[in-house]
């Protein structure tokens, strides 16, 4: 497969609404040449429309499609140069895998010789040459969507567009399939937008991820800042698991049961609220009899997830999260008394009346 | 202990064998005794004359009969072809771009199977004698009237076909692939209802080959008015036209079938041979 060089993407003041309902809401996002975005958000969020938007499946109330500089806005989807992958199984039940893959080169006019070189080239790339001649019925739906991939990329699109392409596979087929459109993806150059509600997805092969909620986005950055510097209560909650902690703002920090924790931002104002804490910032002590305290409780459960293992602590009027190694949590069995310790990393609050106390 | 689950499956697959010959066997006898029977009338002698098959040479000795055959025949042909042009680009249309119709649609599509066709003949006769004096009154002009008869099969063919895939995406894809509306009709969306429009094609011959009601009533002839016409003058040749009609509906159902099964797979080697030379 040739080297490329991927095109920049620019979809600018989107608006969609279907009804009543809002879709996308001045949506602008733009894909540097070669860089593959993640969409993440919960459903009704906007992103698939955003991608169909791209792809010309759907027509834009307001705004622009700009692809390579070139406005494709109008342009039907049958005359804009993508390759998509789809949610569902979109293989031509009718057609083998090489013809599957050649239909797109068969719709440019690529004569019959090249346009089954290039199927099976493609097949190649995505490791299933040996399968060229059977039917999606014949298939695993790894390999289905495998072949899709392949479909998608052996047109040589400007842009790859990828609608959940791993939301109907088992958890391991996922994860390995998912690696491997990364592979394909930074072999290949080129410029992707992939949406998903699987924030594990989006985090592992994304350059940059941004979350939308309510047809915008709430945060755009790459998978680390997003995680460890959620732009908003929204973020924070939706993109890992968040502790809401009860405290009060007080010179540009929170205090949460005697510990000062300092702020995202230093200029909230002092008052009430509601620290978004991340279990990773919690760790667990314990050291013979331990008095009650503020920050000591007692845990109620252990969740062993490999390496870390996830404890619930009960500290009296709330519960919280710690995400420890398991050789550490194994210090602390269910029933035991702990005292919590906050990493003082700045912290997002929510002034919230009554939030609950974990999420 | 598996040898008595062993025992257990045979004696189960024995009982199933059985059920599924009795089965066969009284259906098959449903449908065959009365052709059979046909079939022996037809080929009864007069009096104490032997068997006999002059009925069936006869058949080609009636003009008005050869000609109700003939025209009953493009009538088949024509109606199956205007549904289906009709109504297989509309059914998809109707899904990808107008869900909200379809309950319409599939009320309006139903509508003649809850009319007799005896009333749809009263609606029917100013419009054929209106064509008559204005248009033509070709015996071919029915195929307008049974294209509406033959409507609720061949929708509910057609949407049990549509129902089994799945149009959108498979629509989506191919459009994103650069194919215009046409070639996603013909190269995707058919392809994968096949069944289905051969089904539909089948409900409509035999609806056409078997109509009599509309066709006697608009005083036009077909095979079946021909056959009750021949009925009353000579029931021998009736009876062996009914059972050639009936057979060749069955031929056809067969030569369908044999449309409907795989095609072909190409072979792999042929593409690794085109690899091969490439690299070479």
């Amino acid at each position: 497969m040739p080297e490329r060089t991927g095109v920049e993407v620019r979809l600018e003041n989107l608006k969609r609404t279907y009804g009543p309902v809002v879709a996308l809401n001045d949506l602008s996002l733009t894909i540097a040449p070669g860089e593959l975005v993640a969409l993440l958000g919960p459903s009704g969020c906007g992103k698939t429309t955003a991608l169909r938007l791209l792809a010309g499946l759907e027509e834009a109330d307001g705004g622009r499609v700009v692809v390579d500089g070139k406005d494709v806005t109008g342009l039907p989807t049958n005359r804009r140069n993508v390759g998509m992958v789809f949610q569902a199984y979109s293989l031509f039940p009718h057609m083998v895998a090489w013809e599957n893959v050649a239909f797109g080169l068969q719709m440019r006019k690529v004569g019959t010789e090249e346009r089954k070189k290039r199927a099976l080239e493609t097949l190649e790339l995505v490791g299933l040459e040996k399968y060229a001649n059977r039917f999606a019925s014949q298939l695993s739906g790894g390999q289905q969507q495998r072949v899709a991939l392949a479909r998608a990329l052996a047109i040589r699109p400007q842009v790859l567009l990828l609608d959940e392409p791993l939301s109907a596979l088992d958890a391991k087929v996922r994860a390995r399939l998912r690696d491997e459109i990364r592979r394909i993806q930074l072999e290949v150059g080129i410029t992707t937008l992939f949406v998903t509600h699987d924030q594990e997805e989006a985090l592992a092969i994304a350059d940059r991820v941004g979350v939308m909620q309510g047809g915008h986005l709430e945060q755009l950055g790459p998978p680390v800042m997003v995680y460890s510097r959620p732009a908003t209560p929204f973020v924070a909650d939706f993109v890992g698991l968040t502790n809401r902690i009860k405290g009060t703002v007080r010179g540009g920090a929170i205090d949460i049961r005697g510990a000062s924790i300092p702020l995202v931002d230093p200029t909230a104002t002092a008052g009430p609220a509601v620290a978004l804490i991340r279990p990773e910032a919690v760790t667990l002590t314990s050291d013979g009899e331990m008095e009650a305290g503020p920050l000591v409780g007692t845990v109620i459960a252990v969740a062993f997830l490999g390496a870390t293992s996830r404890v619930t602590v009960d500290l009296g009027d709330t519960t919280v999260l710690a995400q420890v190694a398991t050789s550490a949590a194994s210090q602390h069995p269910a029933g035991s008394k702990v005292r919590l310790t906050l990493r003082p990393d700045p912290v997002l609050i929510q002034r919230e009346e009554a939030a609950p106390a974990t999420s | 202990m598996a040898a008595v689950r062993g025992g257990f499956q045979r004696s189960k697959r024995l009982k199933l064998q059985v059920f599924r010959t009795v089965v066969l066997l009284a259906a098959g006898l449903f449908f065959l005794v009365p052709i059979a029977a046909m079939f022996e009338f037809s080929t009864r002698g007069v009096g104490d004359k032997p068997r006999t098959l002059e009925a069936w040479q006869l058949i080609g000795t009636y003009p008005d009969l050869v000609a109700a055959i003939t025209a009953s025949l493009e009538l088949a042909a024509i109606t199956t072809i205007v549904m289906l042009v009709l109504l297989a680009p509309t059914m998809v249309w109707v899904r990808l771009k107008m869900p909200r119709l379809s309950p319409i649609m599939e009320f309006i599509c139903l509508l003649p199977l809850t009319i007799p066709a005896i009333v749809l003949v009263v609606g029917l006769a100013p419009i054929y004698n209106w064509m008559g004096n204005n248009f033509s009154d070709s015996i071919l002009t029915l195929s307008f009237a049974y294209v509406v008869l033959v409507l609720p099969y061949a929708y509910r063919s057609l949407e049990a076909g549509l129902a089994a895939i799945d149009v959108k995406t498979l629509t989506e894809a191919a459009r994103s692939f650069g194919a215009g509306w046409l070639t996603v009709m013909w190269r995707i969306i058919v392809p994968n209802i096949r069944s289905a429009i051969l089904n539909s094609a089948f409900l409509s011959v035999a609806l056409v080959l078997g109509e009599y009601t509309i066709a006697n009533n608009l005083l036009y002839n077909n095979l079946q008015v021909e056959i009750a016409f021949l009925g009353r003058a000579n029931a021998g040749v009736s009876i062996a036209v009914a059972v050639a009609s009936l057979v060749f509906a069955f031929v056809i159902l067969v030569v369908l079938s044999f449309f409907n099964r795989g095609r072909g797979r190409l072979q792999l080697a042929d593409l690794q041979q085109v690899m091969r030379t490439e690299r070479g």
